[in-house]
């Protein structure tokens, strides 16, 4: 087993959890402090006796509001991606079919040398399913009703895999940070839109009067153009930054997950199964769309190859894995065959 | 001078003595507790056969052969104590349990018996456990024997106490074949 190159997966998760962390605490600090500056230019002119922004609490209470946001997802992301979703865990199995999904879940925990994760089960008749949690110790795995009712055994404990891989490689504790992150972002971009729509009137007056008194009062204008700019496209970096991030962990935990069950076929059969099911599934929610095995939107921007899909989809073209693994189920056939003689 | 370049040395030396003795530890308490493992799912396997030969007792009375060779290979698989014993006798168990379950679907009413169903979800799991247990030992033990017995740790290797560990080997060439059952010789299927 690789095992240098799954502490170096590890490594990398973590680090790019960190710089996450770090880069969206800056972004809240930049709009509240850069709001502040444009503020504070564009009333520095006014006359003495009406108000003239210099404490910067904007700044300190966005900067606030980032931290509380980041030690939420921390603490609380994987529970709240898992309400989203309408999941329920499954203490005692009740049907014959649960008891077979616990099971797995047990024995994949064990092929990859790791606690048991708590088991959740998501009333949607869409086939799919997600791991979420901060670290292999506070780990979850949900599957959709969906997915218990079309999968066979073999290919059930092959999608498994694939999510005790994500729990492996601390893929989920990004992916759990990002679904928190990627929510407050989309929030604060759309009250921007309100505070834009019904700032205009205000800040054109001001703007004007400034303008015409000097340097300051158009600094102020620019500062606050690229401010509102920076809220704007915000949402669509974070999203571009998702996905793209999830898509290379894709393949990654395909092979992970086959190493663990030594039966690529099975996965690879499963995703097909997967693609095929043309619904959405209606549980999950945008935010949380990365987090999942196959794409949940309806448009299965997934099917797509070529630029733009790979721009704005969460998941590698469902082909292009089935492919991989079905290579790796080749390579594992001949080497059986070889061993056998 | 020199005395600050020797003390520099030195020190890296030691860090990467401690790193690399505390990495062996690491890894040979994984293989302990990896091996425990694979125990603990054997201990439950031994658990559920006599409740499987039970409820199958009275619709298969045919197989009584089948079903004794079942207990027997139980039997020793408990009473097995060391590596090469215990994999020896938990690969007689897996075949004895391969062909019971193999008979099972010539008898249709155990085919529908919720009860049997259940239990046969519970011995194909544990099967699995087993199976993967042991697949995560063999890939713990190998990492820790390549570690231990490649440069430069293996120079910190003897310090460790660090010896190979065993690995779970598949002596049986017949356990590596797929088992081939024929159902014509299970004797005739109750109307």
């Amino acid at each position: 087993m690789a095992d240098g190159n799954l502490f170096a997966q590890q490594e990398a998760n973590r680090r790019r959890s960190n710089w996450l962390v770090g880069g969206f605490i800056v972004f809240f600090a930049w709009v509240g402090f850069g709001g502040d500056l444009a503020f504070g230019l564009l009333t520095a002119d006014s006359p003495p006796g009406s108000y003239r922004h210099v404490f910067p609490f904007i700044g300190i209470v966005t900067s606030l509001v980032a931290g509380v946001i980041c030690l939420g997802a921390w603490k609380r992301g994987a529970e709240r991606v898992l309400w989203s979703a309408g999941a329920w865990e499954i203490l005692e199995p009740a049907t014959p079919e649960q008891r077979q999904y616990v099971n797995v879940v047990e024995e994949m925990a064990i092929a990859a040398g790791l606690p048991r994760p708590r088991i959740w089960l998501v009333p949607d008749d869409d086939p799919n399913a997600f791991a979420t949690g901060r670290d292999p110790q506070h780990a979850n795995i949900a599957v959709t009703q969906g997915l218990l009712d079309t999968l066979t055994r073999d290919e059930l404990q092959g999608v498994v895999a694939h999510e005790m891989a994500h729990v492996q490689n601390y893929d989920t504790r990004l992916m759990t940070l990002l679904a928190g992150m990627v929510g407050a972002i989309l929030l604060l971009s759309d009250g921007a839109g309100r505070m834009m729509r019904g700032g205009s009137r205000i800040g054109g007056g001001r703007g004007a009067g400034g303008g015409r008194k000097g340097g300051a009062g158009a600094l102020g204008v620019i500062v606050l153009v690229v401010w509102l700019l920076t809220l704007i496209i915000a949402p669509v970096v974070t999203r571009v930054l998702a996905m793209a991030v999830s898509r290379k962990r894709e393949y990654l935990a395909d092979a992970t997950g086959a190493q663990f069950t030594r039966n690529p076929a099975a996965l690879a059969s499963a995703l097909e199964k997967l693609g095929s099911a043309s619904g959405a599934t209606r549980a999950i929610t945008r935010g949380a769309a990365h987090l999942c095995i196959v794409d949940p939107s309806e448009r299965r921007l997934s099917e797509r190859e070529g630029f733009l899909g790979d721009l704005l989809a969460s998941h590698p073209p469902l082909g292009q894995r089935v492919i991989r693994l079905r290579g790796m189920a080749f390579q594992q056939e001949k080497r059986a065959a070889a061993e056998l003689g | 001078m020199e005395l600050i370049i020797l003390l520099v040395v030195v020190a890296v030396l030691a860090f990467w003595m401690i790193g690399a003795y505390n990495g062996l530890i690491t890894l040979k308490n994984q293989v302990l507790n990896a091996w425990k493992q694979i125990d603990v799912q054997l201990k439950r396997r031994h658990d559920l056969i006599p409740n499987l030969v039970n409820t199958v007792k009275g619709a298969m009375e045919f197989e009584r052969g089948t079903l004794e060779a079942v207990i027997s290979a139980r039997n020793k698989a408990v009473a097995a104590t060391s590596v090469k014993e215990t994999a020896r006798a938990e690969g007689e168990l897996t075949q004895a349990l391969g062909r019971l379950f193999a008979l099972t679907e010539a008898y249709p009413e155990l085919k529908t018996n919720a009860n049997i169903l259940s239990l046969q979800e519970e011995l194909t799991s544990t099967e699995n456990k087993v199976g993967f247990a042991r697949q995560h030992y063999n890939d713990v033990a190998t990492t820790y024997n390549t570690r231990q017995s490649t440069f430069p740790t293996m120079l910190v290797a003897g310090i460790a106490k660090a010896s190979p560990a065993e690995l779970w080997e598949i002596e049986d060439a017949a356990e590596r074949a797929v088992p081939n059952v024929n159902l014509s010789l299970g004797g005739t299927p109750r109307p």
